[in-house]
């Protein structure tokens, strides 16, 4: 449970810093290009590898279950413009379907 | 207005998982004082996923460094002393800033204000929501809740992903996951994936 108060400590300080930092200490003055070339960057690789850890990870294996077809209708909609909402709310339906059908 | 709503939604969904994995008062608390979904689904994933605390900060923290580009872009717009540059540049949210900017590299700071403080109230109400509610399921995957992780992070991948070199980026780190998760310990195959930015970005375009 103190991992758990570290970590969100942490998160609320380094994200005011990262807020903070271009407009106190930088005061409009660009970072070197290889340093931003990165940072905008980093998100897509980050997001991705969690969209894989998150759909097939189980431990130190991967599986193919209900969470994939969630996925995959997260994936669908969000292609076709549906709102937010409605890309949450029927992945889990899809997959509560098919958690309650396959066995 | 609208964004809020979105914002209450999926904070709701944050504290129904973030329930069993820290408990009831931990994610309000987060929620009130990091208010950043990216950061918070990125960290609770990792701790969910059995990963340990300084792999989760560190995963957050790359996923927020946006912030820092989004702030080198905001500087020139705000004005006045350090206390209220910081104030305004506090209120830095993915939604707001980019509905902030004018063109031509300028933003409308109370613009900004204005749109991020409906996304704060909706997250931090939603999350509590999702707490109270949390509470009252049993098996999460009855309803679906597992396949909140993935759906959120191709969401905000669809919002992240507008150019060549970012779609290559997220292939990278996509391929760095698959082959490191059986390999290393929870939370390093997320953490691998900074290798895939720092190799594209080298790449001349």
């Amino acid at each position: 449970m103190t991992g758990i108060w570290i970590t969100i400590a942490a998160l609320a300080l380094g994200t005011a810093a990262l807020k903070l930092l271009g407009p106190l200490l930088l005061g409009g003055r660009a970072l070197p290009d290889g340093v931003m070339g990165v940072v905008g960057l980093l998100a897509s690789a980050l997001l991705a590898a969690l969209v894989i850890v998150e759909t097939f990870g189980q431990g130190r294996s991967l599986t193919l279950d209900d969470r994939a077809l969630g996925a995959l209708f997260a994936t669908a909609a969000l292609s076709r413009k549906a709102p937010l909402t409605v890309v949450v709310v029927g992945a889990a339906a899809v997959a509560a379907l098919a958690h309650a059908i396959l066995p | 207005m609208p964004f809020g709503i979105a914002v209450f939604a999926i904070a709701i969904s944050f504290g129904v998982l973030a329930r069993p994995v820290m408990g009831p008062v931990a994610p309000i608390v987060m929620s009130i004082v990091v208010f950043s979904g990216a950061a918070q689904f990125g960290a609770l994933a990792v701790l969910h996923a059995g990963g340990g605390t300084a792999a989760a900060i560190a995963a957050a923290l790359l996923l927020n460094a946006r912030y820092l580009a989004m702030g080198v872009a905001l500087a020139p717009s705000l004005h006045g002393r350090a206390l209220s540059r910081a104030a305004f540049a506090m209120t830095t949210v993915d939604a707001s800033w980019a509905a902030a900017s004018t063109g031509g590299g300028r933003f409308d700071p109370w613009f900004m204000v204005g749109a991020s403080i409906p996304q704060y109230a909706g997250w931090v109400l939603g999350t509590i929501t999702g707490v109270l509610i949390g509470g009252t399921l049993g098996n999460p995957n009855d309803y679906g809740l597992n396949a909140l992780f993935p759906a959120f992070f191709i969401a905000l991948l669809f919002e992240e992903v507008h150019d060549r070199r970012r779609a290559a980026a997220a292939l990278g780190g996509a391929a760095i996951a698959l082959l490191l998760t059986p390999l290393v310990p929870a939370g390093l195959p997320i953490l691998a994936a900074t290798a895939a930015a720092v190799v594209i970005a080298r790449v001349r375009a």
